[in-house]
């Protein structure tokens, strides 16, 4: 429990903080190769955000605003100093709601395939719209292998599927609507005051390298990066150049 | 028991534009603008016939989708609130967990009762998961918003000391002051429907009419639930009443006529579940109970729960969609043949059920044509209705787990009254 919110996190590896803030599955899945990864070179703290896999949504949770102060008191409760804030696709979206309220605890920012932000017209939509696809085309879009994703849902325990189930619902309870955005989010990225970095898959089809474009022009010392050979989730595609690139630009040991 | 005339309105015409989806996806061209206001006229004036019939009207809607044209039932209400002078008027119902405008809703009902000068009956569902994806509403959580939705149309329907303020959890008024006020006092009777036991006990527990769809199984289950959190709360056995059951009816001449009729009012049950699988299932919409045993069974897409399957009296599960009309009649989805098949059908229901006051009776649907349900609706009410009104409760077995209750309930108050 921290700050009265129920909370599950993941530890690993040894050095300077990094916060890893996960996309829509978790944590863990469909692999945790790149915590171990990042392990190597930071010690990573990786939360379950309030509502997805083993805890409920907090009864008093309305929105991407409240995770964002959450992992403030996180952040606090850890006493991070000089960390990494880092977050992918959905808990990308988290990172940039924290870094535009508070980077005191935070001293680099790395954005990878993150939602947030409304960047075209009111008539083309940025971000794909998982809702409205059969459960085999999510995952045909998400990766470029989709057989990384493949599970066998007969072979997990309760407690497992309920995680699963949880993620989905809180993934919604959040993004529905306005979808997977804050329309205001991008008029005050200005505010974000450390070395930023927006890596992108670039086979991105859930949202594509153009927004992360968008998403560094939005942010005053933001460095863009693609990196290859992967979809939507490049930590879990290509978790090597992934650690690298992050590595490079933040430090580590 | 009373009988409500049902049609889901739908467009047949468009039914084989899209094996993969009727609903959500299925783009409006594929609408003749001129057969949809034939349609929709043609409808309207069935149901107005109901009134020179003894029958009571039913209404409901859907959204984007080829099954059913009413995308909003108040609209019909408004106009067979004028068009009709004695049946009682029932939308079943508003899917107030999608309105955004809780206020809006207890205006037009209220406007709706004036007009018909007391005839609303004010049906309030959750809706299809389909329902979701039509009207961009938040899934997770929505029965929350439904009942938040509830309390504030009644208050807003019932208060005559307004204005009053509402800032809740889903919705925000500062000046909530219905005008005008509904006919009836302090508000038409509400109805809500139900799939689960659990609703009903909701129902049940604000003493609203409940009402349920094509499984007697279900009906029966239902009610019982309802009777008996009605006998914990120390209250008089509801009357039948309080209960409503929807089935597919044909009456004809002879048993291949009625049965004729029934499956052409079936296409509904054809084509009601064609829809793209991603709004099958909206996240949170069905229990998380309801989601893992759907991927322990290796599900990991469509529907979860027994939609459109219902069980036979011998216990067998069937589709709706596929079974054969012996078959939908044995389960109570459907009601078909000669007048006497007809009564006799219904009062083995009634019995089944435990008694249901409320027969919601779609006589038309699918194909079936002007000509056809004039006839339906016409043998139903002069040679069915009059031998099936004063159908009553009968006596269950579970009736003495009721009685037990109220029992325990009156020691309780007893207790606390020394």
């Amino acid at each position: 429990m921290i700050g009265g919110v129920a909370t599950d996190v993941i530890e690993t590896g040894k050095g300077p903080p990094l916060l890893f803030l996960h996309g829509g599955e978790g944590p863990l899945a469909p692999s945790d190769r790149y915590l171990r990864e990042l392990g190597k070179h930071f010690h990573v703290i990786a939360p379950w955000h309030p509502g997805f896999g083993p805890c409920d949504i907090p009864a008093d949770f309305r929105n991407v605003d409240d995770i964002a102060y959450f992992y403030l008191d996180l952040a606090g409760h850890y006493d991070l100093r000089e960390a990494v804030l880092c977050g992918a696709a959905f808990g990308g979206w988290i990172a940039a709601e924290i870094a535009i309220r508070n980077t005191q605890r935070f001293k680099r920012l790395v954005l990878v395939d993150a939602f947030g932000i409304k960047v075209s017209d009111r008539e083309t939509r940025d971000i794909a719209d998982v809702f409205a696809m059969p459960a085999a085309e999510i995952i045909s879009t998400t990766y470029l292998t989709p057989k990384i994703a493949e599970r066998d849902t007969t072979k997990l325990t309760e407690a497992e599927l309920a995680e699963i189930v949880r993620s989905r619902d809180a993934l919604c309870y959040y993004g529905w609507q306005p979808y997977m955005h804050n329309p205001q989010l991008k008029r005050w990225l200005g505010r974000v005051d450390i070395p930023t970095l927006v890596l992108w898959g670039a086979e991105d089809r859930i949202v594509k390298p153009d927004y992360g474009r968008a998403y560094a022009a939005a942010i005053p010392d933001a460095k863009f990066a693609l990196i290859a050979q992967s979809g939507h989730h490049p930590h879990i595609e290509q978790p090597d150049a992934f650690a690298r690139a992050v590595t490079a630009f933040a430090g580590g040991v | 028991m009373r009988a409500w005339f049902f049609s889901e309105s739908a467009y047949p015409d468009a039914w084989d534009k899209d094996p993969v989806s009727l609903r959500i996806t299925l783009p409006s061209s594929h609408i003749d603008r001129d057969v949809a206001a034939d349609l929709l006229n043609r409808h309207l004036d069935e149901w107005a016939m109901c009134d020179d019939l003894g029958l009571d009207i039913m209404l409901n809607e859907h959204h984007s989708t080829a099954t059913c044209l009413t995308s909003s039932c108040t609209l019909p209400l408004a106009i067979l609130a004028r068009e009709t002078k004695k049946s009682r008027l029932l939308v079943l119902g508003i899917p107030i967990a999608n309105r955004t405008d809780p206020v809006r809703v207890g205006e037009e009902m209220s406007y709706i009762d004036l007009v018909s000068r007391g005839r609303v009956e004010m049906g309030f569902v959750k809706g299809i998961p389909y329902e979701i994806a039509a009207a961009n509403s938040q899934p997770v959580r929505m029965m929350d918003r439904f009942w938040e939705a509830h309390d504030l149309i009644l208050k807003a329907m019932s208060t005559r000391d307004g204005p009053f303020n509402w800032e809740g959890r889903y919705f925000n008024y500062r000046q909530v002051n219905t005008w005008p006020r509904p006919y009836q006092e302090p508000h038409p009777r509400v109805w809500i429907t139900s799939g689960s036991p659990s609703t009903g006990i909701e129902v049940a527990r604000r003493q609203h009419n409940v009402a349920t769809v094509l499984s007697q199984l279900n009906a029966k289950n239902l009610y019982h639930a309802y009777r008996l959190e009605t006998a914990r709360m120390g209250l008089a056995d509801p009357g039948t009443d309080r209960f409503g059951y929807l089935a597919l009816v044909g009456v004809g001449d002879t048993q291949e006529e009625g049965e004729r009729f029934v499956k052409q009012v079936k296409g509904y049950l054809e084509t009601t579940g064609i829809v793209a699988e991603p709004f099958t299932n909206p996240p949170g919409y069905a229990s998380q109970a309801a989601n893992v045993q759907a991927l322990k069974k290796g599900q990991t897409s469509g529907g979860v729960g027994a939609h459109f399957q219902v069980t036979m009296k011998n216990g067998r599960q069937i589709s709706q969609a596929t079974a054969s009309v012996a078959e939908l009649v044995d389960a109570g989805v459907c009601f078909a043949g000669t007048p006497d098949q007809v009564v006799a059908q219904i009062k083995t229901f009634n019995d089944y059920v435990g008694g249901c006051g409320n027969l919601l009776v779609m006589l038309q649907g699918g194909t079936l044509n002007h000509k056809d349900t004039v006839k339906n609706l016409t043998l139903f009410s002069r040679e069915v209705l009059p031998r099936i009104q004063k159908l009553q409760a009968t006596a269950t077995p579970a009736m003495d787990e009721i009685e037990t209750a109220r029992r325990q309930a009156a020691k309780g108050n007893l207790a606390a009254a020394k």
